[in-house]
């Protein structure tokens, strides 16, 4: 392993659903509001689309954090998706904070196509929180490490 | 210990073979050691010789009629103790076992003891024998050794949720009451520690396991023709070889997936090899489900519809779910 004086950046995975977040991110840019280029956006058409496996994965492919954007509840594009997200990320955080993994390397956001600005907000505050627990150990999967 | 007899057992099961109400009976035979019983069918009074019971049969057999009721024949008779009858009526809801073809025989349960708990205290065991309470096991070098049964019971058992039936055809004995039990306690327990104390306590437990997979075959909630874990391309299918990541990632996966439909009957946690308190993660889902969406036992009436498969606009938010217990 070579010792570099480079910052550590954290590598953050955002699911945002087409309908809004997304939309959001795209307005986000059009204003030119600032937002790390640590996240990396995956477009899923809605946010109950996001497998608690994919979650998972993420970690396991070496994200230190990873956020659900998704359309504010009542207002999802397919009329109950988010709800159903709601549902499942609250008992899937709540386990993975039951296994000792930090609970801050997991969010769930509402934002809508409008809300460039809480987007690229969201995604600053949740860049800091996570840089400033490093790196992800604890889900981290040996055989995926480069 | 168990108030029911074999011999009451298997004659009702010759007299329903006798009338025609059924053509074949899931129960238990011997399996290769005193403790260990194993499910198993059959088909004609002759064949009920190999029958047992005794206080071993812990085996829920309601997922061995997902299999069986698909056959063609007439219907299944059934032994099903009050925990095992909530499996019964889950899968009855999910519609992977047709009810009609099955006579459900309810048998009340006085908690069953488990081999590896006994394997634990005693090496070679010739035979075991219950009196009372108490157990009495012959080895092969250390002589006759007693227990008091209760150290032989898994916490299934130690913290038994309900003594009543909820779903029968017939029932031998009396039927319980729902019992106010102290199952949760194991999981308020940890959910107290810190998060590097419930990391270390779990990275210990979920380290041991070998990716068996009895833990789902065994499951009556893991019915699935095709399941993830099954897929090569999954990345895991199989153990790792470096540590950490995939055991949790199997086990998180696992508990979810039958989350809303786990009835707590524990068969994962009886079936572990390893001794893994697997029934841990799904009493953690139920806790929290019945904390943020209400009570709710699965299995309990047929036609309930799951937590995870309903909502409410008022739902709690999941960055409020995770800052509970603080």
């Amino acid at each position: 392993m070579s010792v570099t004086n480079e910052e550590y950046r954290p590598l953050i995975v955002a699911f945002c659903c087409n309908w809004c977040s997304y939309a959001g991110a795209d307005l986000a840019g059009n204003n030119r509001l600032a937002y790390p280029a640590d996240v990396k956006i995956i477009r899923v058409p809605c946010s109950c689309r996001v497998n608690p496996a994919f979650i998972l994965r993420a970690f396991q492919r070496g994200a230190d954090g990873v956020i659900i954007c998704g359309c504010h509840p009542g207002d999802c594009h397919y009329t109950s998706g988010n709800y159903y997200t709601r549902r499942r990320m609250a008992l899937l955080f709540s386990m993975l904070d039951y296994l000792g993994i930090e609970k801050e390397r997991t969010r769930v956001e509402w934002v809508s196509a409008a809300e460039g600005a809480k987007f690229a907000a969201t995604m600053n505050d949740f860049c800091k929180t996570v840089a400033a627990l490093g790196e992800n150990k604890r889900l981290e999967d040996l055989r995926c490490k480069k | 210990m168990q108030k029911v007899t074999r011999d009451i057992l298997v004659n009702k099961a010759k007299e329903l073979l006798a009338n025609g109400t059924v053509d074949r009976v899931y129960g238990w035979k011997k399996g290769e050691f005193a403790y260990d019983v194993t499910p198993a069918l059959f088909k004609s009074e002759k064949e009920l010789d190999e029958f047992v019971f005794g206080d071993f049969c812990g085996a829920n057999v309601s997922k061995y009629l997902v299999a069986e009721s698909k056959k063609a024949g007439g219907k299944i008779l059934v032994f099903l103790k009050p925990c095992d009858t909530y499996s019964l009526n889950q899968l009855t809801t999910e519609h992977r076992v047709d009810r009609e073809k099955i006579y459900a025989v309810g048998i009340p349960c006085e908690g069953m003891l488990t081999g590896s708990a006994l394997k634990d205290k005693v090496d070679s065991v010739l035979s075991v024998e219950t009196e009372g309470d108490t157990v009495k096991v012959e080895t092969l070098y250390d002589g006759v050794k007693t227990f008091p049964a209760s150290d032989l019971l898994p916490d299934r058992c130690r913290n038994c949720k309900s003594k009543k039936h909820v779903t029968y055809d017939e029932l031998i004995g009396e039927d319980g009451e729902v019992l106010d039990s102290g199952r949760f306690d194991e999981v308020e327990k940890l959910e107290k520690m810190t998060p590097d104390e419930r990391f270390a306590f779990w990275q210990g437990e979920l380290s041991r396991c070998i990716r068996c997979n009895a833990c789902r075959d065994v499951c009556p909630a893991c019915t699935c023709e095709k399941c993830v874990f099954d897929n090569p391309k999954s990345g895991l299918e199989n153990k790792a070889a470096a540590d950490s990541f995939e055991e949790k990632m199997f086990h998180i996966i696992r508990a979810f997936h039958v989350a809303g439909r786990c009835t707590d009957c524990g068969e994962c946690s009886r079936v572990c090899p390893q001794h893994i308190p697997l029934h841990l993660l799904n009493r953690k889902f139920i806790k929290d489900m019945n904390t943020f969406y209400g009570e709710y036992q699965a299995g309990e009436v047929v036609g309930n519809r799951p937590p995870v498969v309903n909502y409410t606009k008022e739902d709690i938010e999941p960055s409020e779910a995770v800052k509970r217990g603080e």
